[in-house]
């Protein structure tokens, strides 16, 4: 699939960027606090983690140029954390998906 | 519980009363609020308590016997009662609820509302929220937490041309000001 390039921020765009919350439906981004990447896991006994693998959990993230899963919340609106599949690159949201669901 | 829940109705301060000249603009005087937190599980046992049903969809409102629930997500709910029901309800939630997995805060005085009124209201309201306000997008009965400029607002649709907004109390001067700033558009 061919990736659309993003809009460029100095022409403008009429268009808002809308989220699908979950729960309340498509909303505008102006509503949602970023949550950084989804599916990040705190060992369950973090005292047995070696210092690499701990570096790697507190600090280090994907970053990718294209699909990201990451958390958001919808602070203005119902309050709960989900997770958003998002191109990085075109800003298009493929999915959201409630917290404890799995990548789709 | 008994002791989180005024007793004698205070004097309220409203920061909107005495500036609301507008006929389109009223404050909503008087009035108890509640945040309810509630498990799933427990939705039906609190609807029957309350006299009101809780189980609506999210960010729908409902209302039985003067009393107003407005369902802001999927387990939260903001509860508009009269004053001299606060603490009869606090008393009941807190019977019925055996198990006590739930969550009642009195945010009265932590909140005020106006009710705006006007065929320009939803372009009024658009002056500092990002909303459709379209009748399929926001149809009447609908509820929802959502910003207003930089306030923190709960906006409950009541009818077509009739919206209820709750903001901070602290912040309600600034919300009105601007409310007038972008209503001088519409002449109202």
């Amino acid at each position: 699939m061919k990736l659309l390039p993003p809009r460029s921020p100095i022409k403008g765009s009429q268009e808002m960027l809308l989220i699908p919350c979950p729960y309340c439906g498509n909303r505008p981004e102006i509503e949602f606090a970023y949550g950084g990447e989804a599916h990040v896991v705190r060992a369950a006994a973090p005292r047995t983690v070696d210092d690499t693998a701990w570096t790697e959990f507190l600090y280090f993230r994907k970053n990718p140029r294209g699909d990201h899963a990451e958390r958001w919340r919808h602070a203005y609106g119902c309050g709960r954390f989900f997770n958003v599949k998002r191109n990085t690159y075109t800003d298009q949201i493929e999915a959201s998906y409630r917290i404890g669901e799995t990548l789709p | 519980m008994d002791n989180l829940v005024q007793t004698k109705p205070m004097p309220r301060l409203f920061p909107l009363s005495g500036k609301a000249i507008d006929r389109r603009c009223t404050p909503v005087n008087g009035g108890a609020r509640f945040s309810l937190r509630l498990p799933a599980a427990s939705i039906s046992t609190a609807s029957a308590a309350l006299g009101v049903e809780l189980a609506v969809p999210v960010n729908r409102a409902s209302a039985a016997n003067g009393r107003t629930a407005l369902r802001l997500g999927p387990d939260e709910w903001l509860l508009l009662l009269s004053e001299a029901e606060a603490v009869p309800v606090a008393a009941v939630l807190e019977a019925r609820l055996t198990d006590g997995r739930y969550s009642l805060a009195d945010i009265s005085h932590r909140q005020t509302g106006v009710v705006l009124e006007g065929t320009a209201v939803t372009d009024i309201l658009n002056g500092g929220c990002p909303l459709d306000f379209d009748l399929a997008a926001f149809p009447v009965g609908m509820a929802t937490r959502t910003i207003f400029c930089k306030a923190e607002a709960v906006l409950w649709r009541q009818s077509e041309g009739r919206f209820h907004l709750e903001v901070w109390r602290s912040f309600a001067p600034y919300v009105w000001n601007l409310l007038a700033i972008v209503s001088r558009e519409y002449a109202v």
